[in-house]
C-alpha cells in the first residue's frame, strides 16, 4: 500500500491510464491566474518569474493570463497591479481591505478562495515561499483540486491539461503530475526557477475589484509584530551572482571553512547541499536544491557535491557551472559545464589562492608596476 | 492539554539509491525512518506536556509496518499511538491524505478528548510538499499556524497562543487560539532519548489500530487514488546535456596549475566575470 504523497514513483494500478473526463462544472473554467505575493510593499521576484511562465500557457491556450493582488487598499497595491501589467498580465482581480495588509492564512484563503469560485480560472500558480504554500495548501482543501508543489517545469498537453513536473521520491527521478478532473489545477513554483522575464511598460490593463468578504472581527489570528531579518548574505543566496557549495564530499563540518574562504575572496555567497543540513554543518538557510534555495548565479563552483536531481534542479539555471568531485562518475558532470577530477579538500585552497593572485587589485597593479 | 501530532514513516532518502541502467528507483533493504522534520514536532509536544500537562497522541496513515515508526514515538515518550491503515488509503496524494487524517483526528477527539494542538512537521523528505498540515486544518477549522519556529506562550485559560512563525524575509509573531494547528519548523529542538523504562512501556504498550470504518469514513471515494485529484502520468529520469562537462586534466600538474587553469577556463567561457569577481574582491 502506498500512502505517500503525491510525488510517489510508483505508479498505482491505472492511475497513469486515468482518463481526462472533465464534470460540466468545470467546462467554463478558463484563463492562467497567478498570484502576485506582497512582501513589505514590494512585489516578491517569483511572481514575476510566474506572470513569465503563466505567459506562455496563456498563450498556448489561447486565453488571457490574470494577476492576483490581496493586500491593504492604496499604493501598494496600485504598484504590484502597475507591476504585473508590466510583467504580461492582461488583467487583474484586486481584493484590498485592511485585513490583507499582512498575511494571514485566513483572510488570504477567503479572499482567493472567493476569486476562484467567482472567475473560474482553470490553472491558478503561485510562488513556493512559506507565504504561498500556506496558501495554496488550503485554498486547494477548500477547493478540493489538486495541487502539485515546488515544479520545476510547466507545460500544456494537447489536450490543454496543465503538465506539472517536479522531482519525486529522494530526489533522483522527475514526475509529471495532472490534475486531469478538477479544476483550477493548482501548482507551486519556487523563486528563481523560471527566468525573469523581461520587463515591459504598458498601457494600464483591466482590473476588477472584489470586496473582502471578512472584517477583522471574523479573523481569530492576529498579527503582533515582524522582525526582519539581519541583512545578512542568507536572503541573498537565491539572487547571488556567483555561488560556491560544499558537499559530503568535503568529508567533515569543519573543511565548510574552505569552501566559505574561497566564497569571501570572490565576493560569491556559500551554500550546501542537503545532507550537510540534515547533518547540521550549515543552517537551512543555506540549503542549495529542491526544498532548499534555488540559485541562478553567473558561476556556480560545486565542491564535493554528487549532483543528486534534488541538487540539480536548484542549479540549473546557473549561466556556467563547475564541478570538483574525486568521483569521476558522480552524476554532477552530467550536467556541469567544467569538470575537475579532484579532492575539494586539497583543491579548493590552491583554488582561492589562484583566485586572489587572479583577482586582487592591490596584486595586479603590483604585477603592473 | 491534548496533543495530536501526525508523523510519517519515510524512506531514508540519503540511502536511496537509483539503478543506474533501469533510472529507477531501488527500495529494498533501504531502512524507513520517522520523517526528520516530525521530530521536532514531537520533541515540541512533548514539551507542552510536561509544562501544561495532559497527553499526546500520535498518528500516523500508512501500512502495518509504520507501526514501528508509532512504537519508536512511544519510546520517546508519546502517551497513546494510532495507526490509520487500509487498503483504501493506498495512492492517497496530500489531498486525500489530509481527508483521512482529518477524519481519524475527529475520531480520535470523540474518543480520546478533544485535541487542542495538531502538530505535523513542516514537510516531509519524501513528497516535500508541506499540504498536508494545512489541509488538516482546512478540514477541521483550526486556526493553521505553519512554519512556526517557536510557541512563545500558551494560555489554556484564556485558549490564546503566541507563536513566532518563519515568513519571507523575517519572523512573524502571531497570536492566535485554540484549537490549532501546528507545522514546525527544523532546528527548533533536538529531540530527547527516551527512557529505558520508555523504552520498555513501548514495547508492551498497544498501538491503536484503525481501518477507515474504524475512524469513521463512510465516503472511500475521497480516499486514497479515488479520492486524489493529482494524477501521476510519467516518472523519468532527466536528461544528461548533450554535451557532459569539459575536464580539466589534472594528470601529473601541480594544484596551482590546475586551479589557474580553471580560472582561465572560467574566464573565457563567461569574459564578463572578470570584472565582476575582481570588482567584488577585496571588499
Amino acid at each position: 500500500m502506498s500512502t505517500a504523497s503525491q510525488a510517489t514513483p510508483r505508479l498505482a494500478p491505472g492511475r497513469s491510464g486515468v482518463k481526462k473526463e472533465l464534470p460540466d462544472r468545470f467546462k467554463d473554467y478558463r484563463h492562467v491566474w497567478v498570484f502576485l505575493e506582497l512582501e513589505r510593499g514590494n512585489v516578491h521576484p517569483v511572481s514575476f518569474e510566474l506572470l513569465g511562465e503563466g505567459r506562455k500557457l496563456a498563450d498556448k491556450l489561447e486565453v488571457q493570463l490574470a494577476g492576483v493582488v490581496l493586500g491593504p487598499p492604496g499604493e501598494m497595491v496600485e504598484d504590484a497591479v502597475a507591476e504585473a501589467f508590466a510583467y504580461g498580465a492582461d488583467l487583474v482581480y484586486i481584493v484590498d481591505a485592511p485585513p490583507l495588509a499582512d498575511y494571514r492564512n485566513e483572510p488570504f484563503a477567503k479572499a482567493l478562495t472567493d476569486l476562484v469560485n467567482t472567475h473560474k480560472p482553470e490553472i491558478l500558480l503561485l510562488g513556493a515561499t512559506t507565504l504561498g504554500r500556506d496558501l495554496a495548501g488550503s485554498v486547494a482543501t477548500t477547493l478540493q483540486t489538486g495541487l502539485t508543489a515546488d515544479c520545476t517545469e510547466l507545460d500544456v498537453d494537447s489536450d490543454g491539461s496543465l503538465a506539472a513536473t517536479r522531482p519525486t521520491f529522494g530526489g533522483s527521478l522527475l514526475c509529471t503530475i495532472y490534475t486531469l478532473n478538477y479544476r483550477p489545477q493548482m501548482a507551486t513554483v519556487r523563486p528563481r526557477v523560471m527566468p525573469m522575464p523581461q520587463r515591459v511598460d504598458k498601457p494600464v490593463g483591466r482590473v476588477m475589484r472584489h470586496k473582502l468578504s471578512l472584517v477583522e472581527d471574523d479573523i481569530v489570528t492576529k498579527v503582533l509584530g515582524f522582525l526582519p531579518d539581519n541583512q545578512s548574505a542568507m536572503a541573498n543566496l537565491a539572487y547571488a551572482d556567483v555561488v560556491v557549495a560544499g558537499g559530503l564530499g568535503l568529508g567533515a563540518a569543519e573543511n565548510l571553512q574552505l569552501v566559505k574562504k574561497l566564497a569571501r575572496a570572490i565576493g560569491a555567497e556559500h551554500g550546501c547541499s542537503r545532507p550537510l543540513v540534515q547533518k547540521g554543518w550549515m543552517p537551512a538557510d543555506r540549503q542549495i536544491g529542491q526544498t532548499g534555495k534555488t540559485i541562478r548565479p553567473k558561476l556556480y563552483i560545486a565542491a564535493g557535491i554528487s549532483g543528486a536531481i534534488q541538487h540539480r534542479v536548484g542549479v540549473e539555471g546557473a549561466d556556467l557551472i563547475v564541478a570538483i568531485n574525486t568521483d569521476p562518475n558522480a552524476p554532477i558532470f552530467e550536467f556541469a559545464h567544467l569538470g575537475i577530477v579532484t579532492d575539494a579538500i586539497r583543491f579548493l585552497p590552491a583554488l582561492t589562492e589562484a583566485f586572489t593572485r587572479r583577482l586582487s587589485p592591490h596584486s595586479r597593479d603590483k604585477l603592473a608596476s | 492539554m491534548h496533543i495530536v501530532i501526525c508523523i510519517k514513516q519515510v524512506p531514508d532518502s540519503a540511502q536511496i539509491r537509483v539503478h543506474p541502467v533501469t533510472n529507477t528507483i531501488m527500495r529494498q533493504g533501504v531502512p524507513t525512518i520517522i520523517n526528520p522534520y516530525d521530530l521536532f514536532a514531537l520533541e515540541e509536544a512533548l514539551k507542552l506536556r510536561d509544562v501544561h500537562g495532559g497527553e499526546v497522541t500520535v498518528l500516523t496513515m500508512g501500512p502495518p509496518m509504520a507501526e514501528d515508526s508509532l512504537r519508536k514515538a512511544l519510546g520517546y515518550g508519546a502517551d497513546r499511538a494510532v495507526l490509520l491503515t487500509d487498503r483504501y488509503f493506498a495512492g492517497s496524494d496530500t489531498l486525500a491524505t489530509s481527508f483521512a487524517l482529518s477524519q481519524a483526528i475527529a475520531k480520535i477527539g470523540e474518543t480520546f478528548g478533544r485535541p487542542d494542538i495538531v502538530f505535523t512537521g513542516k514537510q516531509t523528505i519524501d513528497g516535500d510538499t508541506a499540504q498536508v498540515g494545512p489541509g488538516i486544518a482546512k478540514r477541521l477549522d483550526l486556526s493553521q499556524l505553519t512554519y512556526v519556529a517557536k510557541i512563545a506562550s500558551i494560555d489554556l485559560k484564556t485558549r490564546e497562543i503566541e507563536v513566532a512563525r518563519r515568513a519571507e524575509g523575517g519572523t512573524q509573531l502571531l497570536k492566535s487560539r485554540l484549537p490549532c494547528l501546528i507545522t514546525m519548523l527544523e532546528d527548533t529542538n533536538e529531540i530527547r532519548r527516551g527512557s529505558l523504562q520508555q523504552a520498555l512501556c513501548a514495547a508492551r504498550s498497544q498501538v491503536v489500530k484503525w481501518t477507515a470504518a474504524d475512524a469513521g469514513i463512510d465516503d472511500l471515494t475521497r480516499c486514497g487514488l479515488r479520492g486524489s485529484p493529482t494524477v501521476v502520468k510519467r516518472v523519468f529520469a532527466p536528461t544528461a546535456r548533450a554535451e557532459s562537462a569539459a575536464q580539466i586534466d589534472t594528470a601529473e600538474k601541480c594544484l596551482q596549475d590546475i586551479a589557474d587553469e580553471l580560472i582561465a577556463n572560467i574566464l573565457t567561457r563567461r569574459p564578463a566575470l572578470e570584472h565582476e569577481l575582481a570588482f567584488n574582491s577585496g571588499t
